[in-house]
Formats: structure tokens, C-alpha cells, sequence
């Protein structure tokens, strides 16, 4: 397959994260949002990997996925603890820094 | 492809990649729908796994084997289940979740949609990257493609990035993972001295 369907496949998991991530307002599926666009902007990078021949793109995802692993370990214990501080865990509820 | 030479077998090989390929791309996109149009949140969860084992197929597909099973090492045995964890640690009972109920923030996503979508094939029409493939390719093109061709795999070639050229984000990351580790232990922990937090 060419580029340009790999480019098309990468772009709507961007979007569907991002609408995701605006749409839902349960923090963990805002998380899940989030790992969708993570995996959007990596197949992207993929992609362009294999267009261009050359590993940079690869090596990129490995970071990628790094990030994206202490980004599962810090906000899902964030998560905890605002649950057990509050017994919720909905974004429009946490409003306490709201003016 | 030169047509007269490859005959029909070179055809029926493409098409067969194709067919491939349309699986693992509906395989992804089609859960990760599922995900923002769920209600309840451990189908989301399961959702998740099968949008992550599409994006390690494609990426199987684009002959990057060891990334792909990283994305199913990682991603699904590790932050899949950690998503799994988080979901059974702070849901009582229904496992329902609402969507979005503020009529500002469906009409943001949607006009997010909408110009994300507009600018990114904008950029893929607009910019010359496949012209300027041709400028660069034989100077810098590496050993992975015939690693692949040799049926090597892509690992020999990265490791030796990842040692090499990369060596300084490399340590920069396993400094992170450290630092993240001890920090979400830290914050998930119970306070010892018996307050709720």
C-alpha cells in the first residue's frame, strides 16, 4: 500500500482521539484519547520511516511509547488519588480550582 | 510495477496486500470509534486493545517487527491492564460513563474535527514529500531495508541507533521511566498515617 492510505489510517485515529478527548469527560476515557492520538502520531512517524527507508522514524516510536508508558503510570496514580480524595473522577466535576 | 512482466501473480500479490491492509485499518479505526461512542467503560478498555492490535499490525505491515511487538508488549500487556487497573480501582458499581452532555463541548469537537481534518489533508496534498524522497533516499537510506530483505529483522539495526546516535535520548528516557516510576508509587501510595489521602 502506498503512503498516502497509511497517512489517511494515522490521521483518523488522530481525530477520533482528539474528539474523544473533547467529547467524553470521565478522566480515564479522556486518557484513552489520549494513548489513540499517541498511536496516531506514531504510525505516522512509521510511515514516513518506511517512505523515507531510514530507522529515525522507528526510533522516534520507541521514545514514543516510552512517554507514553510514564504517561499511563503518573496520570492513572493521579487518577487514584484524586478518587479517593473526591469518590469521582469525571474532568467537569473537578472544578475546585475554578475561580 | 512493469505490468507485462509481473503478469497476473504480481497482481493478485498486490491485491492480497491490500486486502491486508484494509483488515488492520478497519481493525483499528473501527474500535477506536467504538471507544468514543461507548457508555460503558470496560468495553472501552477492550475497545483500546483491539485499536492497539491493529496499530501494531500496520505496523507489522510496514515491516517495523520488533515496534510492532514492542506495541504489543507495551501497550497491551502494560498499559492496557494498567487502564484495566485504574478502571476497577475507581468505578463503584455501574461501569456506565456519560458522554459529553454540554452542548460547547460536542460543538468544539466537531469544529476541531473538522479543521484538523481540512488542514491535514491540506498538508498532505500541499507539501513535496513524495518528490522530495527521491532528493534524499540513496545517500541516507540505511541497512534496514535489507536487514528486512534478508529477513534479519529491524532489531540489529536499531539497537545500534539506540547506542549510537541516539544514545543521549536513550538515557534521557530510562532516567524518566525511573523518575516516573518512584513518583506514581509515591502518589498512588496510602498515607501512612491514616488520612484519606
Amino acid at each position: 500500500m502506498g503512503t498516502e492510505a497509511y497517512l489517511i489510517v494515522a490521521s483518523l485515529l488522530f481525530l477520533i482521539g482528539a474528539s474523544g478527548f473533547l467529547l467524553r469527560r470521565n478522566l480515564l476515557v479522556m486518557f484513552m484519547s489520549i494513548e489513540l492520538m499517541l498511536n496516531g502520531a506514531a504510525l505516522l512517524f512509521v510511515t514516513f520511516a518506511r517512505h523515507w527507508n531510514r530507522m529515525d522514524g522507528q526510533i522516534f516510536v520507541f521514545f514514543i511509547i516510552a512517554l507514553a508508558a510514564a504517561e499511563a503510570a503518573v496520570g492513572l496514580s493521579i487518577l487514584i488519588a484524586i478518587f479517593r480524595l473526591k469518590h469521582r473522577v469525571n474532568a467537569d466535576e473537578l472544578s475546585e480550582l475554578k475561580g | 510495477m512493469s505490468a507485462a512482466g509481473r503478469g497476473r501473480e504480481g497482481e493478485w500479490a498486490l491485491s492480497f496486500h491490500a486486502i491486508i491492509f484494509w483488515a488492520l485499518a478497519a481493525m483499528t479505526i473501527v474500535p477506536a470509534i467504538g471507544i468514543v461512542v461507548s457508555k460503558n467503560i470496560v468495553h472501552m478498555a477492550f475497545w483500546l486493545l483491539g485499536t492497539l492490535l491493529g496499530v501494531a499490525g500496520l505496523y507489522l505491515h510496514m515491516e517495523a517487527d520488533f515496534l510492532g511487538m514492542t506495541q504489543v508488549f507495551v501497550y497491551i500487556g502494560g498499559i492496557n491492564v494498567l487502564l484495566l487497573f485504574g478502571i476497577m480501582l475507581t468505578n463503584r458499581e455501574p461501569l456506565y460513563v456519560r458522554a459529553a452532555v454540554k452542548r460547547p463541548a460536542i460543538a468544539s469537537a466537531v469544529l476541531l474535527g473538522v479543521v484538523v481534518a481540512v488542514g491535514l489533508i491540506q498538508s498532505f496534498g500541499a507539501t513535496e514529500w513524495h518528490t522530495v524522497k527521491d532528493a534524499v533516499a540513496p545517500g541516507l537510506a540505511d541497512a534496514s531495508a535489507k536487514a528486512v530483505v534478508n529477513g534479519d529483522g529491524t532489531a540489529a539495526t536499531l539497537g545500534t541507533y539506540l547506542l549510537s546516535d541516539y544514545i543521549l535520548p536513550f538515557e534521557i528516557v530510562s532516567i524518566l521511566l525511573l523518575v516516573v516510576l518512584v513518583g506514581a508509587a509515591y502518589i498512588a501510595r496510602r498515607d501512612p498515617e491514616g488520612g484519606s489521602a
